[in-house]
């Protein structure tokens, strides 16, 4: 039998052919079609203008035939929804077949069809299902639920299938439990405070024991949802261990990863001074490293999980390190992340091997590979203080290969090296400074920017070398302008004498030349210091730095914390949070790891850790680098991707930089736009021309200045619109309710006039929402404390959150209110601006809106004007900015200047713009991208009322 | 869970699609192929996130299986199931190719529908499924009720890899110890690193319901039951048991069984299947020593001695042995000799290979070479890849013995001692690497 003739039939009228074969009265003719028809659908002809005569081909005997229907029937029942509805007594009429596979088979397709019409009648058979004798059936049925509840969530709630399902958890089939707690969970994904997956020692119990006895997937699914749960007390969490550490030993690796979750999420609970406790230590070990010997791709998924439990429980494997040596042919992927462990494992007493190993990776074909390794040696000399020097002249080997990633890779970690032990290795200078022709990229010049400037006073020629640097400053990335510009000031410092002239070059070049407001900024203070005190000056850019620390790209301990309890999942393996890359509202709810139990410590405490032979807690971990105040205050850190963490004191650092852009901000704004005479008072007169074009730059880098000491880098608040009655008092028995919204410090914020124009004292105020588009829901009770007198008036602000029920209203964004108070009860409607939900972190990265701006189809892009909108771009961009609207990249063509921007929603919902503003044209063009369409009108509209108040 | 599987050719031509859930679009497809099967650089990971869809790949041969999803899905059961998909359609239809799937595609969507619902993985046993889907179409309509019923209950049921009332006039067991033994050696002859990944895979033609016991020299085992019994030769016992590092079962078998008492006792699948896997890294026996030397001769020409000794019983003979000595890239000719076997370079793979057809336990052979190198101006050193080497032993590297191997089967009138047992050892070397 040979089925491959099937997908070779590309002829013209081909479907009119297939429309007579369907059609003819010959059984294996028809089935022969109906096989092309499928061949075809499979590469992605459309093939739906058939489906009156498939459909017709349902009623048979012929097993086969039928479940071939029916696949076609799935795919394409949507776009046909009333035809498909000459299919629904056949499947009515399958869900009672004598053969339970027939049965089962037909439930299990009828879930699978998306249209409103089917799915009110598969309630019946669905329910006859659930309860029927066979298992097979059950089972099925089990799935079908949280097929339904995807289609229709309140069908499922209304028809009780829930609690069928629920009792399904004591079937007396394994994989009919195994089933129902799939669906329930996946059901109770979407509804996170329900308490549908209502875990308790007995239901905990029944899992356990059709544990023993389920197929391999079942296992997962039930191992998936133990995880969830958290034990009462370190005794329950034990003797759950004790039933789940079997399955260590399954040749399932993805049932091995899940009981490592279970284990490693409630052995937080146990006393660390419980033998059980060392004993389940030790048994993790093995069948860690056994997932190693499975195939590349599981091998990658082991090592992503391996990385977060190293650095959750280093001690588990701190004894494996030699498993993790790379193989020659492992793939690359494999590789990549076992280096990524043997650094995290390097320790005192596997230092010699390791570096050995390093050594020998580092002459490897693969470069992402090779300047890994080569980073990886530096890591370790960072790392372990007695391995630094057979570190350093290991790199110096590296270095004399020539081979230029090699040479950069190894300037770059070197540059650490200085940072972690000053005055020690400063011997190698000349080396380095050999090979600066060969630097090309922006990181390894930065670093080696950096090192001449911060030993200006021992290199005869820094100002030679910085000065070749100089020439071409403005094609330097930001990073290696912002590293000169901070290593010629100290340059300047310490040999004051011979550069002043460079000094005042690069300073000139800083503020006047560029655009960049990072670099601007810089170069101003820079400028403003050394004018009025070079002592000062001397004290800030010369300061002694914060030793850094030896781990330094530890995931930050609360991501840790959830990422564990992710284990096994796609989160561990991005390393990031289901929300990160999950759409909707699955899967945002943050896991948490139970507290410890027995010793009433924390798991971080020192003491328990030093009493168990755990090492000390882990060291503080670097935040996310890049914004512009912490840029400025690590003056000499170098800028992002640097292994420098800002120093641990920085909050005193901070005033003083306070204090100083207070100052300077004022004698900014006293004299110097005059003429910059002050400026010039300590320090050689900046050039002449300065004062022309000096004001055009300086308003900019103002505003910039005055953001960052007014708010503190937050963005200014979001645009909210003025007052508007939602409750007359006619209406209102005398209470007349007007309010808007606002969004303030990331909290949305229902804000309102409550006035009393009746007669009588108003008390007992509360308020309560409808079901809505976004969820909002009061986060707290209406706070009147006082009684409202006669003609009294009172402001009121009500926090929102977003996680109420949700439901569908039209237009998108009303909102319906009821507010109780002693008199009665109130109903009035309002609409709230969409902007209230755009949420701080809408931010998207480029490359990621290119590709969703390219994924989301073209019938989803939705085209608006707003008038008489006077406003340059950037003006504009800062506005919209103002209510988390973010500019991403600009783009200016044929003088209309194309803004990029992206919109995040409390639901997680993105928004991508193009905004379009010509010069002088008061209209603006704004183009929406999204895929749900429907938030593009009340988008639009937001951006009309941001740019027009 | 997983919203949707693709099957693609090596064009990126899609074989077989199955969407399960409705937040996959048909782009998906398309999405995959552009940005991984035709990706103009080489896919680094196996899973790839484009605009929020996450996509699991596996190639066999040339053939590429995509599980796709947008939720945060358990990776690793993807790729197991991925996997196990490859396994399913093996048993059914032989090698993974473009030209088996399509001749087999109405297979692989019945297949499709049956282990995968709603993107959760149900009882993808072959032995279960081979009762109730068949290439020959659905055995449906000519099932008694008693049959359909067996099918339901098995598939579903405790023991899903084996079905009622299997007979043989012959009950017999085929039992192999296959080793791969790995090794990481540095130049100097000191061991980097080595281990033994072992598999017990079992053939059984057993009738009924068969209770099964395994024994071996277990380490854990032997120390109790010598602590328990005479302990006069319990040194001597010790010395004869190995220290398993760790071990995983196929369904089968009792694990709670094995936490608790470490045996080992299960109802076996009928037919092939793959009792269990171990890793041991204490006491290997290494068959081969390789002794590297390598010596460059200016820049244009490098000289290459290496032995190998062999390290095992000499009444034991090793088989399939060859040798693989990486030459660089520039090479423009090689002289070879070598005492035993034949070596020839094989300037496609840049490597000489040296093969010897047998070699018995303690013996040593050796090879010279004399490799000529074009002059280059590349200043990148040669990498030097180690020299690696494959054969195959008629003994376990790790030391492992099969102590018994019991068959209970209380309904049926045989006992143990009717069944024919057949036990063998393998051991093959499985990444065997010295760096030279």
């Amino acid at each position: 039998m040979t089925d491959s003739k099937y997908f070779t039939t590309t002829k013209k009228g081909e479907i009119f052919e297939l429309k007579a074969e369907l059609n003819s009265d010959k059984k294996e003719k028809k089935k022969e079609a109906v096989k092309k028809v499928i061949a075809s659908m499979t590469v992605g002809k459309d093939v739906s203008a058939l489906f009156p005569d498939v459909v017709n081909c349902m009623q048979t005997d012929n097993l086969e035939l039928k479940k071939l229907v029916y696949l076609y029937l799935m795919n394409y029942a949507k776009s046909q929804p009333d035809m498909a509805i000459m299919a629904v007594n056949t499947f009515v009429k399958d869900c009672e077949d004598p053969n339970p596979l027939i049965r089962a088979l037909a439930v299990r397709t009828m879930g699978c069809i998306r249209v409103d019409k089917i799915t009110e009648y598969l309630c019946e058979p669905l329910r006859k299902c659930l309860k029927d004798e066979d298992p097979y059936v059950r089972k099925t049925a089990a799935v079908c639920v949280a097929k339904l509840h995807d289609i229709n969530a309140q069908l499922v709630e209304d028809q009780g299938f829930l609690d069928t399902l629920k009792d399904l958890i004591s079937d007396s089939n394994p994989m009919v439990v195994a089933n129902a707690v799939a669906a329930l969970s996946e059901i109770a994904e979407s509804h996170p405070n329900s308490n549908l997956l209502d875990l308790n020692p007995q239901t905990i119990n029944k899992l356990l024991t059709a544990l023993n006895e389920c197929t391999e997937w079942g296992q997962i699914f039930i191992l998936d949802c133990l995880a969830n749960y958290t034990p009462r007390d370190d005794r329950e969490s034990q003797s759950i261990c004790e039933r789940v550490t079997p399955r260590l030993s399954h040749a399932n690796s993805a049932v091995v990863l899940s009981a490592v979750k279970v284990l490693m999420k409630f052995m937080e609970m146990l006393p660390k001074d419980l033998d059980y406790y060392g004993t389940l230590l030790k048994k993790l070990a093995p069948p860690l490293v056994t997932l190693l010997s499975a195939e590349p791709e599981l091998q990658y998924v082991a090592l992503r999980n391996i990385n977060l439990i190293v650095q959750r429980r280093p001690e588990i494997l701190k004894h494996e390190m030699k498993v993790f040596f790379v193989k020659y042919n492992d793939p690359i992927y494999v590789k990549l992340e076992k280096l990524d462990i043997m650094i995290r494992l390097a320790s005192q007493a596997n230092i010699a091997q390791v570096l050995a190993e390093l050594k020998e990776y580092a002459t490897e074909v693969d470069v992402d590979f090779v300047r890994k390794a080569v980073r990886a040696i530096g890591r370790c000399a960072i790392k372990v203080e007695q391995s630094a020097e057979r570190c350093v002249s290991t790199l110096l080997d590296l270095i004399q290969t020539k081979v230029n990633y090699v040479v950069q890779e190894a300037i770059v970690v070197i540059k650490d090296i200085f940072r972690k032990y000053p005055n020690k290795y400063e011997s190698v200078i000349a080396t380095l400074c050999e090979n600066l022709d060969s630097l090309d990229e922006p990181e390894a010049r930065a670093a080696m920017i950096w090192i001449v400037g911060e030993y200006a006073e021992r290199i005869d020629n820094a100002d030679e070398l910085l000065e070749s640097f100089l020439e071409g400053f403005h094609d330097e990335s930001t990073q290696v302008q912002l590293q000169l510009l901070t290593a010629i000031v100290k340059l300047f410092l310490k040999k004051p004498t011979e550069t002043q002239e460079l000094v005042q070059q690069v300073l000139s070049l800083a503020t006047q030349d560029s655009d960049n407001p990072d670099l601007r900024d810089r170069g101003y203070i820079y400028w403003r210091l050394l004018s009025t005190d070079p002592v000062a000056a001397k004290e800030v850019v010369l300061a002694e730095k914060p030793l850094i620390s030896e781990e330094t790209d530890l995931i930050e301990p609360t991501l840790l914390e959830e990422l564990i309890c992710h284990i096994g999942t796609l989160a561990s393996v991005y390393h990031k949070p289901p929300s990160a890359f999950v759409e909707g509202s699955r899967g945002v709810q943050h896991k948490r790891l139970p507290g410890s139990a027995g010793s009433g410590e924390s798991v971080e405490s020192p003491d328990t850790g030093s009493a168990a032979g755990v090492p000390d807690a882990p060291p503080a971990v670097i935040p996310s680098q890049g914004d512009l105040l912490g840029d400025l205050l690590n003056l000499d850190l170098t800028p992002p991707a640097t292994s420098g963490p800002p120093p641990p004191a920085t909050s005193g650092l901070q005033l003083g930089a306070m204090d100083l852009l207070g100052g300077g901000l004022d004698s900014l704004l006293g004299g110097d736009l005059g003429g910059g005479s002050a400026m010039g008072a300590g320090f050689g007169a900046p050039p002449a021309a300065t004062a022309a074009p000096f004001s055009a730059p300086v308003s900019g880098g103002l505003d910039d200045l005055f953001d960052l000491g007014g708010g503190v880098g937050m963005p200014m608040g979001a645009y909210s619109p003025p007052k508007t009655v939602w409750l007359p008092a006619m209406k209102g028995k005398g209470l007349e309710i007007s309010g808007t919204f606002a969004r303030r410090g990331g909290v949305i914020q229902m804000e309102m006039t409550l006035t009393n124009k009746a007669m009588s004292v108003m008390t007992d105020f509360a308020i309560q929402f409808n079901r809505n588009s976004f969820g909002l829901a009061p986060a707290g009770p209406l706070q009147v404390l006082t009684p409202l007198s006669p003609n009294q008036s009172i402001e009121v602000s009500l926090p929102l959150s977003t996680v109420g029920p949700v439901m569908k209203m039209d237009p998108l964004n009303n909102l319906q209110v009821a507010v109780k108070n002693n008199i009665d009860v109130f109903y009035f409607s309002c609409q709230y601006p969409i902007s209230m939900l755009f949420v701080e972190d809408g931010k998207m990265e480029r490359q990621v809106f290119l590709a969703t701006w390219k994924d989301i189809p073209n019938d989803n892009e939705a085209q608006f004007q707003i008038k008489d909108c006077h406003l340059s771009s950037d003006a504009a961009s800062s506005k919209l900015q103002g209510s988390n609207i973010f500019t991403i990249a600009k783009r200016t063509v044929d003088g209309q200047d194309m803004l990029y921007q992206s919109v995040k929603l409390s639901n997680g919902i993105w928004v991508l713009a193009e905004l379009r503003v010509q010069t002088g044209n008061p209209i603006f063009t704004v183009c929406l991208k999204c895929r749900a369409p429907e938030v593009s009108q009340c988008v639009f509209q937001s951006y009309e009322a941001v740019l027009k108040n | 869970m997983i919203g949707g599987l693709f099957i693609y050719n090596h064009k990126g031509e899609v074989l077989i699609s199955r969407v399960y859930r409705d937040d996959i679009g048909r782009n998906a497809v398309d999405a995959f192929r552009v940005n991984v099967i035709h990706a103009r650089q080489q896919v680094r990971s196996p899973v790839t996130n484009i605009a929020r869809t996450s996509f699991f790949h596996v190639k066999r041969s040339n053939i590429w299986l995509a599980a796709v999803t947008k939720q945060n899905v358990n990776a690793a059961m993807v790729f197991e199931f991925l996997y196990k998909m490859c396994d399913v359609m093996t048993a059914y239809f032989g090698k993974i190719s473009e030209e088996n799937i399509k001749n087999n595609f109405v297979l692989i969507y019945e297949l499709l529908d049956e282990i995968l619902d709603f993107g959760y993985p149900q009882n993808s046993e072959t032995g279960a499924l081979k009762t109730f889907i068949t290439q020959q179409g659905i055995k449906g309509q000519c099932q008694t009720k008693e049959e359909q019923s067996q099918i339901t209950s098995q598939v579903t049921g405790q023991i899903g890899w084996r079905r009622e009332g299997i007979k043989y006039r012959r009950n017999e067991l085929f039992l192999d110890v296959l080793e791969s033994v790995n090794l990481l050696m540095s130049p100097q002859g000191q061991v980097l690193s080595a281990h033994v990944s072992g598999r017990v895979v079992m053939k059984s033609y057993l009738s009924g319901m068969p209770e099964c016991k395994f024994g071996m020299n277990d380490k854990i085992v032997i120390d109790k039951q010598g602590k328990g019994g005479a302990s006069d030769d319990a040194g001597k016992s010790g010395k004869q048991s190995i220290a398993i590092d760790d071990c995983t079962f196929h369904q089968c078998v009792r694990l709670s069984k094995f936490d608790s008492e470490r045996s080992i006792s299960f109802i076996p699948p009928d037919g092939e299947y793959e009792l269990m896997r171990y890793r041991t890294t204490k006491d290997i026996i290494l068959p081969f020593r390789v002794i590297p030397l390598v010596r460059e001769v200016g820049r244009t020409k490098l000289e290459v001695k290496v032995v190998i000794k062999s390290n095992f019983k000499p009444s034991l003979l090793a088989q399939k042995i060859e040798v693989r000595i990486p030459t660089p890239l520039n090479t423009s000719g090689v002289q070879v000799i070598c005492m035993k076997g034949k070596a020839k370079y094989k300037a496609s793979e840049n490597a000489i290979v040296w093969k010897i057809k047998r070699m018995a336990g303690m013996k040593e052979s050796q090879i010279s070479a004399e490799i000529e190198l074009l002059p280059t101006n590349d200043k990148k050193k040669w990498a030097r890849p180690p020299i690696s080497m494959n054969f195959e032993v008629p003994f376990a590297p790790s030391g492992l013995k099969v102590r018994y191997l019991k068959v209970f089967e209380s309904k049926l009138n045989y006992s143990d001692h009717d069944v024919i047992k057949w036990v063998r050892y393998i051991g093959r070397s499985g990444i065997y690497e010295t760096r030279c």
